[in-house]
């Protein structure tokens, strides 16, 4: 009998858990049930594991477990403190040698895609980045089920799915919000595994100096649950002004498409797409954005999408819930107003305590 | 004095590429052909960091013949010498594949003439891995710092570099012994205009031409479709997903279709949740 591992990188800073780990628990857990009709035929286990490193983080492993891990295997320790690339991958590379598992992901935050490429070297083995579907399934030639990696290639014009037949473990990356959170079980079954620590300070090759944050308002549009976006369509840096009115109306952010990121209209902290970040609010309005794959990639799987464009043919009207054709300046104002004229009905006067990032 | 080197891609430029509505491939004529563009900001500030200190940059570039024109336009930028790595035998490389040989390649010119830092741009936009530059750290042993916006300090007398990296939460203020590897974002560096000396000097120049018959030694498992673990199963378009109601504000009038646009997230239930959570 041999022990199919499945496993998810569990991500955490500064003691708190990034979610996109919980994410990729309930995928992994999806991709073990896949193939365990095959593993209980050939009397194999498969098992859903979660490999956490940090410093005095107990508490995430726990929470680990209710999220869906049958097993965490936790290395504790200092030189976790901060994340570095040499003392994570390093660690990585050796667990996952000692315990040799099937498939791995990795949340492809700014961690985890400067980590991901560093372990799959590491073990010479496959990585697919940035995948947007995942499945284990039947290959031609293999003897048990393999991962497809599904992901877009070409600035979004084309999935791709990649496979990797020998190397082991079948390795990808994955954006947070692109798989739905699963649900958390309060009382899980699993077990905690503490395992022992190599590396040293020595061997890190790199100082953290200092942490900058951020002044004034940071923006984080990859959880807000309203986003509101604008595209090349607004004709001018100043359209972000009417886009922030009603993204403050409604509790939500701004944010953009890339041509007005290249344009320098914005920052890039609020890229939606391909090549910014994917989002998945309750609702998405959008609003002169013709709708290029590369947009549509990062904002399909919001919940409810409104798209405003003077092109009744825009592509992205392919994907919107609801689309308006017709000028968004004209539209916007019509929509502040109406919602004003809501909140007043419901009379809540006061209405406004923005909510702040 | 300071040795630099660059690692550059010639990408399509994939803001232009375009689906053929009829077949579903990729029309690749007429799409220009650039230097990727993180990779042309790392350049840019290997050249601006040569200047001030003196010394020399190297570029290196895995791929076709044609990309000597990419070669071409880094010696313009201000770059001394280019080597191309170019095998028909490369072809097919995936990103482990890739960084074996760009690694080999890097340490065979490290050995003869020490470098003190590696540039690579934070990723390909044609790719948009990101997995090629850590690859290269990994297997050439060098300490490395991604998503860079800035070198504070490069002291090569105290062998070691000051590097500011942003992340989603911060920039961290990282301090590396040299030589490291540095993977940049557009901010490092803006891209100066090209001195006349170097824009003649770059017409007539000849990358050297490295490939599996010499200088280095490939190993023949390692490179190309042989030494990439992962293949490409299939390619396709994206799924259409169900297009939803079109509402012509230029019929209706702008507050009617407002009116119908909210009455439809009333129905979703999605309106009431979100202005609910808004106070």
């Amino acid at each position: 009998m041999t022990t199919r591992r499945f496993w998810a990188f569990i991500e955490q800073e500064e003691g708190h858990a990034h979610p996109v780990s919980w994410e990729l628990l309930g995928v992994i857990r999806r991709l073990a049930s896949q193939v365990r009709e095959e593993a209980e035929a050939a009397g194999d286990e498969v098992v859903v594991e979660g490999v956490l490193l940090g410093h005095n983080v107990g508490h995430i492993a726990q929470e680990a477990l209710c999220y869906g891990a049958d097993r965490v295997y936790l290395l504790d320790d200092p030189v976790f403190t901060h994340y570095r690339n040499r003392p994570y991958y390093k660690t990585l590379e050796e667990v996952a040698q000692k315990h040799e598992p099937e498939v791995f992901l990795i949340g492809a935050t700014t961690l985890g895609r400067d980590l991901a490429g560093a372990v799959a070297t590491a073990l010479r083995t496959g990585l697919t980045a940035d995948c947007t579907q995942l499945e284990m399934g039947e290959v031609k030639g293999s003897p048990q089920k393999l991962l497809l990696a599904t992901r877009p290639a070409f600035g979004g014009n084309i999935m791709a799915t990649i496979l990797c037949r020998q190397n082991r473990p079948q390795m990808s990356s994955v954006r947070p919000r692109v798989f739905p959170m699963p649900e958390r079980n309060p009382h899980p079954q699993g077990e905690i595994v503490r395992e022992a620590v190599s590396v040293t300070e020595e061997d890190a090759l790199s100082r953290i100096l200092e942490f900058v944050r951020p002044e004034g308002e940071s923006v984080n549009i990859e959880y807000a649950d309203v986003i509101v976006a604008g595209g090349r369509g607004l004709g001018t840096a100043e359209g972000f002004g009417l886009l922030q009115q009603l993204a403050d109306a409604l509790g939500g952010v701004v944010g953009a498409s890339r041509p007005c990121i290249d344009a320098g209209w914005i920052g890039n902290a609020h890229q939606v797409g391909q090549s910014g970040q994917t989002v998945r609010p309750k609702l998405y309005i959008v609003a002169g954005v013709s709708g290029a794959l590369q947009h549509k990639v990062g904002m399909q799987n919001s919940d409810f999408i409104v798209a405003i464009n003077t092109d009744p043919d825009a592509p992205i009207f392919d994907v919107a819930d609801v689309g308006i054709v017709g000028d968004l300046y004209e539209v916007i104002p019509a929509m502040l107003e109406q919602l004003a004229a809501r909140r007043k009905a419901r009379g809540s006067g006061g209405g406004h305590q923005e909510v702040s990032a | 004095m300071f040795h630099a080197l660059v690692a550059v891609k010639q990408v399509p430029d994939t803001t232009n590429i375009r689906i053929d509505p009829e077949t579903g491939n990729l029309v690749r004529e007429g799409v220009p052909a650039i230097m990727n563009p993180y990779d042309a900001h790392a350049l840019a500030e290997a050249i601006r960091w040569k200047r001030q200190l003196g010394g020399k940059v190297t570029v290196v570039s895995m791929g076709p013949p044609n990309f000597v024109v990419t070669i071409r336009e880094a010696i313009e930028m201000g770059a001394d010498r280019g080597v191309l790595v170019s095998d028909r035998k490369f072809a097919g490389a995936d990103t482990l594949a890739t960084s074996y040989v760009l690694a080999e390649t890097i340490q065979a010119i490290h050995e003869e003439d020490p470098i003190d830092v590696v540039f690579f741009g934070k990723q390909a936009i044609d790719g948009d891995t990101a997995q090629v530059g850590p690859g290269v750290a990994v297997r050439m042993g060098l300490p490395i710092v991604t998503y860079v916006v800035k070198i504070r300090e490069l002291d090569l007398e105290r062998r070691r570099i000051v590097a500011e990296r942003k992340t989603e939460r911060w920039t961290e203020v990282i301090e590396l012994p040299l030589p490291a590897l540095l993977t940049c974002e557009k901010e490092i560096a803006e891209i100066p205009f090209a001195p006349l000396p170097d824009l003649i000097r770059s017409l007539r120049y000849d990358p050297e031409m490295w490939t599996m018959s010499g200088p280095l030694e490939f190993d023949k498992g390692q490179v190309g479709v042989r030494g990439s673990p992962t293949i490409v199963f299939k390619m396709g378009t994206p799924p259409l997903p169900e297009a939803g109601e079109k509402i012509d504000a230029r019929e209706v009038g702008v507050a009617e279709a407002v009116k119908q646009t909210f009455a439809k997230a009333d129905a979703a239930g999605i309106l009431d949740t979100v202005l609910g959570g808004a106070r």
